[in-house]
């Protein structure tokens, strides 16, 4: 993509290498790192805050987060973005909240993860087989998707919103003070996100498509098969999102989760997967997921204006990405 | 003899200029017919239509204008803002606040300041990408939340004022009614920024680091310098977008328009290519007329306002869809 001007000083012996090695190879350390700093900070900042309860809390609250960055991670593997995941959560979120009084909640949330799957498809094959940009592609269907809820929203104004006991249950409540409930959700879908990653061919296929799109083809892989269900499933990733934040906040609108956009491609960002494909993985996004839950949480308790919290956000995911770049000496 | 065979060659190659000419700007020309098209089928189906509602049409294309112009730059050259509605909405307050309760005269100082202010925060979102050399979209993902957190510390409700001049700079028409000042000050402020940087060597650069960087960067251009530029203008771009909307509302705002979004799907409709490189200007301005007509026609047609959200994003994407269905018949072929 870009011309790099002087590939800098390479010298395999020297310590800093060494630690330049280390950060690419294992960025979760330093990640790690940051976290616990974070923590610190948060605990030096109001002393007794970090309990039991709050770690809780905090794990609840960056758990949806955490899964919508997931939905960023493998479309950024492929170097692609997918920013309708917002709008997809938050239908998936009300369609289910709507059907649930009439039609059970099995249906309900059946209707819902359909629903987002299908949308999901439509952003694979236009991404896949037409070829048109990803982020105009989820950009538009984000547009298409919150028009059309706020049609159904309409249709269905008769209808009861009421998210049911057991979401209610997966999505606020936690047990043992310290495991939310949401966990059960989360642990398979991070496992399967991992494992499938390492050790699936569809995982490989991601970051050989991301890597180089046409040596994969040439080598024999299916490209648009690759990204239709890529699309299919951070539609599906959104939809599970989207309903543990109803539970959580016990209710749905049309744009419940749009404001996590934003948080989850730079969570993805954060946590050392490259928008430019090929490169990343999830462990590091769950990491950068709890990084900008805990930051949210330390700016709270500072007192922080949102202005300044804004603009902190904003440097943080700056500084984050430079040091990527920087550390892995790719442009 | 050789003067008439002269004449008829340079007839035939004159109207080779003229096909020459329609045919690199062909997707310029479909988007003239295109809202030439709209404007009949809105007389059509409003017989009321007129001057007033045109006058109204240009004062609300003007900031989504040049917001799409703003983009237009930056993607020529290969990157893309997604911060040019933060910097609109800081642009916008700064001048609110700074104009209210001032003399006349100062306003042209505010004015003066805020474009110099947008040329500066433009040059910083370049700077970054180019020194840190993350992705351009990263970069100014996250500036957009820095620009939208300055907002709130310059004005955290809407407010503030605007001078008399300075409102009427955009509102009502000029020597004939059919001829909105909106549109007049459009034409001018792109005109004079864009046409002479469309002929000098910078602009020659911008399109040069946006379709190939490393050719351009062999040729001799200072692709680092060029891009720090192309955002700089950009900047400039959304401080007038910003000024704007001061102008149009008489107030600052700090809740971000959906102009990023818009100015996105505008070039996208005007032909500019996502990769760098193509495109020009006048393809984004006339989409955004399009599509404030598209929304005016929704309305004339008592559409649901909730499907006229669904109509945009399938326009911006069936838009696309046809580019890249054109381009891949043109390989196959």
């Amino acid at each position: 993509m870009s011309v790099s001007v002087g590939t800098g000083e390479r010298n395999p012996s020297s310590t800093a290498e060494e630690w330049r090695r280390l950060f690419r190879d294992r960025p979760l350390i330093p990640l790690l790192g940051l976290l616990v700093v974070l923590v610190l900070v948060l605990q030096l900042a109001r002393p007794g805050i970090v309990s039991p309860e709050w770690l809780g809390v905090t794990m609840r609250a960056a758990i949806p987060l955490a899964i919508l960055a997931g939905c960023q991670t493998l479309a950024m593997l492929t170097g692609g973005i997918d920013l309708s995941v917002g709008a997809i959560a938050s239908m998936a979120a009300f369609v289910m909240a709507t059907l649930a009084t009439d039609q059970g909640p099995i249906v309900a949330v059946a209707v819902g993860l359909a629903a987002a799957a299908l949308a999901g498809a439509v952003n694979g094959v236009g991404v896949g087989i037409f070829k048109v940009h990803p982020l105009i592609m989820t950009l538009g269907m984000g547009l298409v998707i919150l028009g059309l809820t706020s049609v159904y929203q309409l249709a269905m104004v008769q209808s009861p919103v009421d998210v049911p006991d057991a979401i209610e249950w997966l999505g606020s409540e936690t047990t043992l003070t310290f495991l939310p409930n949401n966990l059960l959700v989360f642990i398979p879908v991070a496992a399967l996100i991992i494992i499938g990653l390492r050790r699936s061919g569809y995982g490989r296929l991601l970051f050989a498509v991301g890597d180089n799109p046409i040596a994969a083809r040439l080598s024999g892989a299916r490209v648009w098969q690759v990204l239709v269900a890529l699309y299919v499933i951070s539609a599906v990733l959104a939809a599970l999102a989207g309903f543990l934040v109803a539970g959580l906040v016990k209710t749905a609108t049309i744009q419940l989760v749009e404001e996590s956009l934003l948080p989850s491609v730079a969570a993805a960002v954060i946590g050392g997967t490259s928008i430019m494909g090929g490169r990343g993985g999830y462990a590091g996004t769950i990491v950068g997921a709890l990084i900008l839950t805990v930051l949210g949480t330390l700016l709270t308790v500072l007192d922080m204006p949102e202005a300044a919290r804004q603009i902190l956000f904003g440097i943080i995911i700056v500084a984050v990405a430079a040091a990527y770049t920087r550390v892995t000496g790719e442009s | 003899m050789t003067a008439a065979t002269d004449v008829v060659s340079s007839r035939r190659s004159m109207a080779e200029t003229i096909g020459d000419w329609a045919r690199r700007n062909r997707w310029t020309l479909g988007l003239v017919a295109l809202l030439v098209g709209f404007l009949a089928f809105t007389k059509l189906i409003g017989p009321g239509y007129g001057a007033p509602e045109i006058q109204n049409l240009a004062i609300g294309a003007l900031p989504i204008a040049l917001a799409a112009v703003a983009q237009a730059i930056v993607v020529i050259s290969g990157g893309i803002d997604l911060s040019v509605g933060s910097i609109m909405a800081l642009t916008s307050v700064t001048s609110a606040v700074l104009m209210m309760d001032q003399s006349e005269e100062f306003a042209v100082v505010v004015v003066l300041g805020v474009l110099l202010m947008g040329i500066a925060i433009g040059a910083i979102n370049g700077a970054i990408i180019v020194i840190t050399r993350v992705p351009d979209i990263v970069v100014t993902l996250a500036m957009s939340f820095v620009w939208a957190g300055a907002t709130l510390l310059v004005l955290d409700s809407p407010g503030g004022g605007a001078a008399d001049w300075f409102k009427g700079l955009i509102s009502g028409s000029i020597v004939s009614e059919w001829i909105p000042r909106a549109l007049v000050v459009l034409v001018v402020v792109v005109g004079v920024v864009w046409i002479p940087l469309r002929r000098s060597i910078l602009g020659l650069s911008v399109y040069a680091t946006g379709s190939d960087r490393l050719a351009a960067f062999r040729s001799g251009v200072s692709v680092g310098r060029t891009k720090i530029i192309a955002y700089a203008l950009t900047g400039l771009f959304c401080a007038l977008g910003g000024l704007a909307v001061t102008a149009s509302t008489g107030a600052g705002s700090p809740v971000p328009g959906a102009y990023t979004l818009q100015s996105v799907a505008a070039i996208v409709l005007g032909g500019v290519s996502l990769a760098g490189g193509r495109g020009g200007i006048l393809g984004p301005i006339l989409a955004v007329f399009i599509l404030q007509l598209v929304r005016t026609d929704l309305t004339f047609l008592e559409v649901n306002p909730n499907f006229s959200t669904v109509i945009q994003g399938v326009i911006l994407i069936g838009v696309v869809l046809l580019g890249s269905v054109l381009a891949m018949r043109r390989v196959r072929a």
